[in-house]
């Protein structure tokens, strides 16, 4: 049962693919949770879909956007978005949480929108937001590589900083840390994995990813760096687990996927009792 | 020696700082020697802090000239030589899943700089820092689980571990138990006296550290005092009035040994 993802070029993306966000969105996820800004990849996940649904309307009256892919399109709402809850934490200095509900509700206000200008919900919006195993194109499969390089290389040239930044601000930017810079390069990483991440696991579940498996690492690790190790390692166990039932008993992967995420965080709260 | 002819710390001339229509602080002039150990007192809200977040370069100035080692503070670049324990560390993030190891690790990013990594050399050095601060048993403790005095100790290890030849500390005690605090004060006075380190500690009770400090500072918007121990001691009633705006004592800890110093008339000849 499980060669036939093998045997099946689009099944074989898919799996690569979903084991690719399964590194990505932890590992960003932890430092999303840890400087208390886990809802973001909420705000940017439904600014993503009215990008989707913005590249679907325009998709019906041109024809050159038909042939391009909506993931393009979300991606630029999703880095735009970004940037905008940089700047709105800026502005609302003491209400650094504000810009999450703004950009989220803005969000599915134009997506609601576009989709109503595009006569109503088809399948393909089905998959966006809920996930889709079939739906990996090869150009798909590209584009998340080069995501993931170039997010690698980041992680691994600022680990440090961002590790700083994120446990105290303030010697951070003593210490002659970059802290804009840095954070505006951080945020865009989580733009462009999140509407990366919505073909398998869908809009509405892909902030699933980033959290659920780090409040489950959290129980069990014993520093910051096993914290990405322990996320990793479960956020990799229920994409693939969850993308293999999700084909064999025909489900949505989005859904399988938060599932398993959910099984495991009860689980560690089971075994693990300690107060965070 | 003279005072003039120490080199100095820190010197601000001139400084005030304005937030909004309120004044904060007004024609603040600073001369802070090298090897001197200040404690800067004021009452709550008199803008300790903001001198403090100014001389750091996390606030600039309204108007007036800050310089560090000599160097205008627009130009100093070598923020290792500056450790700060701020009094945020009290309340930071305590379910931050972080070992005491990777917390004092911290405090050598900036003097690694960017795109480059942390050497075994690097490691051991953390290591040493931490034992300085007698947490040698909890290097890979997460930092959550430790008591308000010991995380304090743990962040004076972040601090010391780039060596710096200037650490400020500000309200470093809060939360932090009576017998913690005096092992404390102690474990700042040998690195002030062997190593010859300067050390500002920002405080609204001055009291408990009169025995360890050589130099104090009294802020009120302005600087209402700056001198030796001694001289502080000898106008200290007067000094009490005009900061606080009515008469307050100054409880000295640990009579029992040298210090009966307020109790003297000085001249302040001996410094």
């Amino acid at each position: 049962m499980i060669q036939i993802f093998f045997q099946f070029d689009f099944l074989r993306y898919s799996l690569y693919t979903g084991m690719l966000i399964g590194l990505l969105a932890p590992l960003l996820g932890v430092f999303l949770v840890v400087r208390r800004l886990a809802l973001i990849s909420d705000a940017l996940s439904h600014i993503t879909l009215s990008g989707i649904a913005f590249s679907l309307l325009l998709g019906r009256h041109y024809s050159y956007f038909a042939g391009l892919n909506p993931m393009y399109m979300g991606m630029a709402f999703s880095v735009g978005g970004a940037i905008f809850i940089e700047r709105l934490r800026n502005v609302y200095r003491y209400y650094k949480e504000l810009a999450i509900p703004i950009i989220l509700s803005a969000g599915i206000g134009i997506g609601v929108v576009f989709i109503s200008l595009a006569n109503g919900f088809n399948n393909d919006l089905f998959h966006y937001l809920f996930g889709s195993v079939a739906a990996i194109r090869q150009s798909d499969f590209h584009m998340i590589v080069s995501i993931t390089l170039f997010v690698l290389v980041m992680m691994l040239l600022f680990y440090k900083e961002w590790f700083f930044l994120s446990f105290d601000e303030d010697q951070a930017v003593i210490s002659g840390i970059p802290k804009k810079t840095l954070h505006f390069l951080f945020i865009i990483m989580v733009a462009l994995v999140i509407s990366a991440s919505m073909r398998i696991v869908g809009i509405l579940l892909v902030s699933s990813l980033m959290t659920l498996p780090v409040a489950s690492a959290m129980r069990w690790a014993k520093s910051f760096k096993q914290t990405f190790l322990y996320a990793i390692l479960f956020s990799e166990i229920s994409v693939i687990v969850g993308l293999f039932s999700a084909f064999h008993l025909d489900i949505a992967p989005g859904g399988t996927i938060v599932m398993l995420n959910v099984i495991i965080l009860l689980i560690s709260l089971l075994l693990k009792r300690k107060g965070i | 020696m003279t005072k003039a002819s120490r080199s100095m710390a820190i010197e601000v001339e001139g400084l005030s700082f304005t937030y909004g229509q309120r004044n904060v602080l007004e024609d603040i002039h600073l001369h802070i020697p090298e090897g001197s150990f200040l404690g800067l007192m004021g009452p709550n809200g008199s803008g300790k802090s903001t001198l403090i977040k100014c001389i750091l370069g996390l606030l600039s100035p309204t108007t007036g000239t800050i310089k560090l080692f000599g160097k205008p503070i627009q130009r100093f670049n070598d923020w290792s030589q500056v450790g700060f324990v701020s009094q945020k560390a009290n309340s930071f993030n305590s379910g931050f899943p972080a070992t005491v190891f990777e917390v004092v690790s911290m405090g050598l990013y900036g003097k690694v700089g960017l795109l480059r990594f942390l050497t075994k050399k690097h490691k051991q050095k953390v290591l040493e820092s931490i034992q300085q601060v007698g947490m040698q048993d909890y290097v890979h403790q997460n930092i959550g689980e430790l008591s308000g005095g010991q995380q304090q100790r743990v962040f004076i290890a972040r601090a010391l571990v780039s060596e710096p030849k200037l650490l400020i500390l500000d309200e470093p005690t809060v939360g932090v138990d009576a017998k913690s605090v005096q092992n404390f004060y102690t474990m700042l006075q040998r690195l002030n006296v062997e190593r010859g380190m300067t050390l500002i500690l920002v405080t609204h009770d001055i009291g408990a550290m009169t025995e360890y400090i050589t130099d104090v500072a009294c802020l009120n918007k302005c600087l209402h005092f700056h001198g030796n121990k001694l001289e502080f001691e000898s106008q200290h009633d007067s000094m009490m009035t005009s900061l606080y705006g009515h008469d307050v004592r100054v409880i000295t800890h640990n009579h029992d040994h040298h210090d009966h110093d307020h109790d003297h008339d000085h001249d302040g000849s001996g410094h």
